[in-house]
């Protein structure tokens, strides 16, 4: 209770200070007029509570509420980024146990899963579209492209990273390569498997918003990013209010990964991250 | 039909080009408490290691129950205990000691009832539902005895179980696996380099030499059973550690300073 109570008191405090940093920069950049790295005003930063504002007013004349337009947008794209990051959290440990159990594979296609992510996602998402056709599938397979290759690196160092004495105990129990691979190297895994989500989670989310623009996908944040940058210098606080929201999409993507950890992860202190 | 026959044996690690045991002949019955002690390097844990299929023979054969060392290895013949507990920090310890029935394919009420035993002998009722960094390192080693015995192997291999361990919980649990072994009327082999554990806890003392790893004799010990704390001071006890010692002196231990002479 006490714990917690700190913890939210050490978050508070967090925020308040970044918030109090980013409007006395505001304050100091405007009062002198620096113009380095660029010049400050309402347009290039806006004032925190204006784009809190923003959220509360319509996003055009007679429209919705622009919070209730952002809510529906992350809906759609935390869907798409949450079947990306199952897709890409399945393949990338059914690689990884595939890869711990064949040095061959491991030397033959590890080289070409590192090569795969040195593709910018900007270049493969149309590939993608076009073979998919544009729909919320396409986004996920996008998505899934940016989550899986953290989860099979991590997961296969993790695999590997038994102790030699319990693999050797496993062996006096005529175990067989299945019973040790769950019974022995999954959860021995798990630590290294819980850091790989919690990058692949937030991944997705990115992975997510860029896959909806080759797609012209209009109702995720994608589409509304795209669609506020238009209209930037009218209305800037739109497009930092849709990056506040889709910054909260990923921290909550990321805080659901953390809590599944607690939950599955009963290891000695020492072994939890 | 001796528990353990091994006949000829040699073993040579590749890497190196290393002779870690030469014409090793021992045969284990049944019921006896046999400990293996020698200097570093003697190769007793790669003996234990043989025998258990962890490392396969060069040459020579190995049977465990009259049967070759891998079969009784699928048959689960043999229970081993290493130095460090290994204990699965992911599973409670009635989880932990249940680990091997789960092999066997036992259901979860006979697994469950076998385990309240196991825990039960090892005077662990009570912490089932701990997690292993919760308990003391001599409780931890009760544990990894209990999982060693879940299957009631005739054979226990041990690896130096209790080397990590402090003095007085070392002695404490020696007595505590004396008591086990009698009630499982299981036999016992044991790699230690604790001259007094070897004596207090052996039928039979086997003396090893080091570069190349060789049995250099073999002491057999007469003290009456069931041995308790009063054993320890018996005369007869002396006369055998300083048996032990001297032949450990010819294999030229005391020049490694390795095996420790802890008698006091």
């Amino acid at each position: 209770m006490r714990a917690a109570a700190t913890r939210t008191l050490t978050l508070a405090v967090t925020v308040l200070a970044l918030a109090g940093f980013y409007e006395l920069y505001r304050w100091v950049w405007v009062t002198t007029g620096w113009t380095h790295p660029f010049p400050v005003n309402d347009t290039t930063l806006p004032h925190l509570w204006t784009i809190f504002k923003a959220l509360g007013e319509p996003s055009r004349s007679q429209g919705p509420l622009l919070i209730t337009v952002l809510l529906k947008s992350a809906w759609f794209t935390a869907k798409e980024a949450l079947a990306g990051f199952a897709m890409g959290a399945v393949v990338g440990f059914a690689l990884a146990v595939g890869l711990v159990h064949s040095r061959l594979a491991q030397r033959a296609l590890l080289p070409y899963i590192v090569a795969s992510q040195t593709i910018p996602i900007l270049a493969v998402a149309p590939m993608v579209v076009v073979w998919l056709k544009a729909g919320w599938q396409s986004v996920a397979v996008i998505a899934a492209y940016l989550t899986f290759f953290p989860v099979t690196i991590n997961t296969l160092r993790g695999l590997q990273a038994i102790e030699p004495r319990a693999h050797e105990l496993m062996r006096s129990y005529a175990a067989s390569p299945w019973q040790v691979l769950w019974r022995l190297r999954v959860p021995s895994s798990l630590p290294y498997l819980f850091s790989a989500l919690k990058i692949s989670a937030t991944a997705s989310v990115v992975g997510a918003i860029i896959g909806e623009l080759p797609s012209s996908i209009t109702g995720g944040l994608g589409g509304a990013i795209l669609n506020f940058n238009q209209y930037y210098s009218l209305q800037p606080a739109n497009l930092w209010a849709t990056n506040v929201i889709a910054a909260a999409l990923g921290i909550t993507f990321f805080l659901a990964v953390v809590a599944a950890e607690r939950l599955v992860v009963r290891r000695a202190p020492e072994h939890v991250a | 039909m001796s528990v353990v026959a091994i006949s000829n044996l040699t073993k040579t690690f590749p890497k190196g080009n290393v002779t870690a045991l030469t014409g090793i002949d021992l045969q284990i019955e049944a019921g006896e408490f046999v400990s293996l002690i020698g200097p570093s390097g003697c190769g007793k844990s790669t003996l234990l290691r043989v025998i258990g299929d962890l490392t396969p023979p060069t040459q020579g054969t190995v049977e465990v129950n009259g049967k070759a060392a891998p079969r009784a290895r699928r048959d689960h013949d043999y229970g081993m205990v290493f130095q460090d507990s290994v204990l699965f920090d992911w599973r409670t310890v009635a989880k932990n000691v249940s680990l091997p029935l789960e092999m066997l394919g036992w259901d979860r009420a006979k697994r469950k009832q076998r385990v309240d035993e196991l825990l039960g002998l090892v005077e662990l009722q009570g912490f089932g539902d701990h997690h292993p960094w919760q308990l003391s390192g001599g409780m931890q080693m009760r544990v990894a005895i209990a999982r060693a015995l879940a299957f009631e192997p005739a054979l226990l291999l041990m690896d130096e179980p209790f080397g990590a361990l402090d003095e007085m919980t070392r002695e404490r649990l020696n007595i505590e696996l004396l008591e086990i072994w009698r009630r499982m009327q299981s036999t016992v082999v044991f790699v230690t380099h604790s001259i007094s554990e070897a004596v207090f806890l052996s039928t039979r003392v086997i003396v090893m030499s080091p570069r190349p790893g060789r049995i250099a004799g073999s002491v057999v010990v007469d003290l009456p059973q069931p041995r308790t704390n009063d054993t320890r001071e018996a005369t007869r006890f002396f006369e055998l550690v300083t048996e032990v010692r001297e032949l450990l002196r010819g294999v030229g231990a005391d020049q490694h300073g390795s095996v420790e002479a802890e008698v006091r």
